[in-house]
């Protein structure tokens, strides 16, 4: 047993670290200024990564992986967390990717996944609908098969980025008379086929993240189907076991945590910086304890699937414990700029740089608090991942 | 002991409860708060005019009711239920209480349009550098034939872009973060010098950093009384803020039970999730206690300072961490709807976590809980 990097490790990690030093789009301006990222902006660093071939490191050489160890890809997501770089989007290289490369034709294959990786195609999940979140087997879209299409009818909620989508991935109904799970299938649909309509949704910090995606009458080729008729359901389970990759967040709730230790460094609290405000420093420092203590069980369950343990329900672990986390930290965010956590950015006049609205730090703490309630009800409820536990690793 | 209301007290809260009922629905709150001046004028003259609310916690002699601080909470508590925007805080608990305060000439001239609606009034007292300590201030008040001139900068003045006036703290003499020499001012909004960046806040209200350049003030805009004045004064609005909080938890609890009855998954209400209810009972009995440490503090609003102190310090603290664990919790239960600007329930959410770090967060009424009972106590 053994924690320390090898030689190896480190020659890649200060290889990683000059990359991303040398490559990185400069994003300060935008940070600053306390702006969203445009499709444009994300697009950026995945192009990079694309044409360095370290756009998709958890995918197998063949499809267009980097072949890395464990070892790297953990080195990997640490630095690109410690550089604070912009996040690639999931839902093709983290979510639909790996579906096509282990479930899809070879024409689905030589098809999307280049598109994917190029970042060519942006990709959304059309899963959720308004009577069907946690209790996502129910849902009621529905695919029905007229000649090598299929007709499909329904209503999506909550789909993530839809606004930006070249393409979606969903699951509908195929057979109403199977049970919940067995009538499913995973359709790749076109979202610029006639008949789908994209509404916007805004969240509370009035960011136009999530949306509405109504299906009228949409034709989808058959051909775009993954896995077979009634099938879908095993793509989806497969696919959640796969989001597991990143799923605690560990490395970017580093950065977190230290961006709570500038803040509070330079909030004053009586004639001392707010760090070494005791309540404050002891919030801090319970945050750094469970986040060492999430980083370890990850390592742990890694080298359990390295040593060929399949990803387990204990993933629901690193679920629970790594969103509670990201919330804390967003929480602490919000304490540390005290009165300026109330002045709401988007609704700043022409800048009058004389006369600024708090510090850069403060602007965003509030609105990414409210948005940050997401991480324990998306990608599978806390409560849901709990009954996971309870039933799959207790026996309850 | 009697914990009851009086018949003035139980009419008041049923006429303004119908009035707010009427005009501050949800939709008709978003169009204020979206409207270039972010509120409507015409529900302050109203209250006024056609209710007498603002007449509520001041003396007859002034024109006032004769009612004190539960009529401020009571009146707070129906505001916290719809998320009023009003500036009855700033204008009625803390300018009124001020003037209240020091009596004379200056509550004479002043209180009577408070109460007729014509004058508001925005508190100028924190600093970017303060954080909640009270003497914590740069802002300087200097001597200058019978008045003032003010210099500097105050952060974060809710409802400042609607004032008439404003009532500033600033510095007449002592070094920074000293008691002595902190003074509090009530003057003409409009005085030349004083420059006002106004933008929206997070919980649906108008705020501005304002600055003083050389403002010239006179003399008597001066209110007697000093840093103790000033603490007197926090600690009414902070117990009028504990109030609001007490309607924004009840409207998180109630939206949560509602919405768990009616939402079905897995064939069922999630209201039949045992984990579920056994959160919006944990919700319950926030929303309780945070109407008892209110009114505990309510009745300790007129006792010596330090009695006082810890009263409203033991409330705040409370009613913070309940604030807290009420909205996270009833967002949580809402799942996805909850986190959209499309329902009430998030906009909520949005004013109790404001409200947790009002005139303080919890630590720092833990804190000076603690440096009162347990630490000046040994
Ligand atoms: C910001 C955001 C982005 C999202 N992006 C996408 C996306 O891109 N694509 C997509 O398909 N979906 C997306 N979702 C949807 C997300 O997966 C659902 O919100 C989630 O599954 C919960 O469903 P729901 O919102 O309908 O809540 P509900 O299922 O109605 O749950 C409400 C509450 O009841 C609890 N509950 C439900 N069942 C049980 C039970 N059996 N036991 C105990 N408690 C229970 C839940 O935990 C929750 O607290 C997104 C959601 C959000 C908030």
């Amino acid at each position: 047993m053994d924690m320390e990097f090898s030689a190896e490790d480190i020659a890649f990690r200060d290889e990683v670290r000059a990359f991303i030093a040398d490559n990185h789009p400069d994003m300060s301006a935008k940070k600053e200024l306390g702006e969203e990222m445009s499709k444009e902006d994300f697009l950026s660093w995945h192009r990079i990564l694309h044409a360095k071939g370290w756009v998709a490191p958890a995918w197998p050489k063949e499809y267009g992986g980097t072949g890395w160890t464990a070892t790297q890809r953990y080195i990997w997501s640490e630095e690109t967390a410690r550089a604070d770089c912009i996040r690639l989007m999931p839902f093709g290289l983290s979510m639909v990717g790996p579906v096509i490369y282990a479930f899809g034709t070879p024409e689905q294959k030589a098809h999307f996944l280049p598109r994917i990786l190029s970042g060519e195609d942006w990709w959304c999940q059309g899963y959720s609908e308004p009577g069907s979140g946690s209790d996502l087997a129910s849902l009621r879209t529905t695919a029905v098969r007229d000649g090598d299409d299929y007709i499909v009818n329904g209503q999506k909620t909550w789909t993530t980025m839809a606004q930006h989508a070249d393409w979606g991935f969903f699951l509908v109904r195929t057979d109403k008379d199977a049970k919940q799970q067995e009538g499913i299938s995973f359709l790749l649909i076109d979202m610029k086929s006639p008949g789908v309509t994209v509404r916007p949704i805004i969240t509370l910090g009035g960011e136009h993240e999530v949306n509405e995606v109504w299906l009228e009458n949409v034709r989808v080729p058959v051909s775009n189907r993954v896995y077979e008729e009634n099938k879908g359901w095993t793509c989806a389970k497969f696919l959640l076991a796969h989001e597991r990759t990143g799923i605690a967040g560990v490395a970017s709730s580093k950065r977190g945590i230290e961006r709570i230790k500038d803040i509070a460094k330079s909030e004053q609290d009586g004639d001392k910086p707010l760090i070494s405000n005791a309540f404050f420093k002891r919030k801090i420092a319970e945050l750094q304890i469970d986040l060492t203590a999430l980083e370890f069980t990850e390592l742990r369950s890694l080298a359990g699937e390295a040593a060929g343990k399949g990803p387990g329900p204990e993933s629901s672990l690193l679920k629970i414990k790594g969103s509670e986390i990201q919330q804390r930290i967003t929480e602490l965010a919000l304490e540390a700029v005290g009165h300026y956590g109330a002045p709401y950015f988007r609704g700043f006049g022409e800048g009058d740089n004389e006369h600024p609205i708090g510090p850069d730090y403060a602007h965003r703490a509030a609105p990414t608090y409210f948005n940050t309630r997401k991480t324990t009800i998306y990608g599978g409820s806390n409560e849901i991942q709990r009954n996971i536990i309870a039933k799959m690793v207790l026996g309850l | 002991m009697d914990f009851t209301y009086t018949e003035t007290q139980d009419m008041i809260r049923d006429t303004l409860s119908r009035f707010l009922a009427d005009s501050y629905g949800f939709d008709a709150r978003q169009k204020m708060i979206n409207s270039e001046t972010g509120r409507d004028p015409g529900i302050w003259s109203a209250l006024a005019t056609e209710l007498g609310m603002l007449s509520a916690p001041f003396a007859e002699e002034h024109g006032g009711l004769g009612g004190g601080h539960v009529e401020n909470a009571l009146i707070m508590e129906e505001m916290g239920k719809v998320m009023a925007i009003e500036p009855y805080l700033q204008t009625v608990v803390i300018g009124g209480g001020a003037l209240k305060a020091v009596g004379g000439a200056q509550a004479d001239a002043i209180i009577p349009s408070i109460i007729g609606g014509e004058t508001t009034i925005a508190f100028a007292y924190a600093e970017p550098q303060g954080r909640y300590d009270l003497a914590n201030v740069r802002t300087t008040a200097k001597a200058d034939g019978a008045g003032y001139v003010l210099n500097g900068h105050k952060g974060v003045v809710y409802c400042a872009p609607w004032a008439t006036h404003l009532l500033v703290t600033a510095r007449t003499g002592g070094g920074h973060r000293e008691r002595n020499g902190v003074e509090l001012f009530l003057i003409d909004a409009n005085l030349p010098g004083i420059v006002r960046r106004d933008y929206p806040t997070v919980d649906g209200n108008r705020a501005s950093e304002i600055y003083f350049e050389n403002v010239a003030i006179p003399g008597d805009a001066l209110l007697l009384g000093g840093i103790d004045l000033i603490e007197h004064i926090v600690d009414n609005a902070t117990v009028a803020v504990c109030a609001e909080a007490t309607g924004v938890m009840a409207k998180l609890h109630e939206g949560t039970l509602d919405y768990a009855k009616q939402r079905q998954q897995f064939g069922q209400p999630i209201a039949r999730f045992q984990v579920l209810q056994h959160r919006m009972v944990d919700m319950f009995m926030e929303v309780e206690q945070a109407k008892s440490m209110t009114l505990y503090a309510t009745l300790h609003l007129d006792k010596p300072a330090s009695e006082r102190m810890a009263a409203v310090s033991q409330a705040k603290a409370k009613v913070s961490r309940g604030a807290n664990f009420v909205g996270q919790n009833a967002i949580q239960t809402h799942g996805g709807i909850g986190i959209t600007q499309e329902l009430a329930i998030g906009h909520y959410f949005k004013r109790a976590t404001m409200i947790e770090n009002q005139f303080g967060s919890a630590d720092y009424h833990y804190e000076r809980f603690e440096r009162i009972v347990i630490d000046e106590a040994n």
